[in-house]
């Protein structure tokens, strides 16, 4: 298996523990972030695929499922992007927006 | 594409991201922004961590980034729109996040 596919899905995992037993949000039990990550990654797939399919980032064959043939979809690939970019984001966005409500409710009592 | 505009072509996409997200701080009347300590709380500390990740699998060769395409000021390898993604992207995030928990709130209270 390659780097990033093994990074990438270990972050998503990594992302899921700390919103559930780290900082006690529980984002992923609610429907709130379901339908924000939902929005996200219809957004993600129109950036990265901006950043992907011109290029502008490139990936290299030993690191990704795919090859560095930059296609729209198949060979790994979702929109140009490789599809561990997925893992990759939703492991950044839950984790801020889980710090982001973890730090909420030190200091709010109500977010 | 003139040559110069080219090398906007990353600090674009985020620059549309910013501008497809602000409006939802006035629309939603989020207080995201009346925030910052929070805000710096939930986005640094995750971004270093991304970083490194970034600085680290650059340097082994398992991404790179287009010259062309992106300024030319480089830090540890990475273009400086590299480091702003991961401050804008889960920025973004989190005023998607709070916009939606508004509008849900906002339907649920008559």
């Amino acid at each position: 298996m390659s780097a990033y596919t093994i990074a990438s899905g270990l972050a998503a995992l990594i992302a899921v523990c700390a919103d559930l037993l780290v900082l006690h949000t529980a984002l992923v039990r609610s429907r709130t972030w379901w339908m924000a990550y939902g929005i996200v990654v219809f957004f993600q797939l129109l950036a990265n695929g901006w950043l992907t399919g011109r290029g502008i980032v490139r990936y290299s064959d030993a690191a990704i499922m795919g090859s560095e043939r930059i296609v729209f979809f198949g060979d790994g690939r979702v929109a140009y992007a490789p599809v561990e970019d997925l893992a990759f984001g939703f492991a950044l966005v839950l984790t801020s927006c889980a710090v982001w409500a973890w730090a909420g409710a030190r200091t709010l009592p109500t977010s | 594409m003139a040559d110069g505009w080219r090398h906007a072509s990353y600090a674009a996409m985020l620059a549309l991201v910013l501008i497809a997200v602000l409006p939802l701080h006035h629309y939603y009347r989020l207080n995201t922004l009346r925030q910052p300590a929070r805000l710096f709380r939930a986005v640094i500390p995750v971004a270093v961590v991304f970083v490194i990740w970034d600085i680290v699998a650059a340097a082994a060769g398992e991404w790179r980034f287009d010259p062309a395409q992106t300024f030319g000021f480089r830090l540890w390898g990475l273009p400086l729109e590299e480091y702003a993604f991961f401050v804008v992207i889960p920025f973004a995030g989190i005023l998607t996040f709070e916009a939606v928990a508004a509008a849900v709130s906002r339907r649920h209270t008559p």
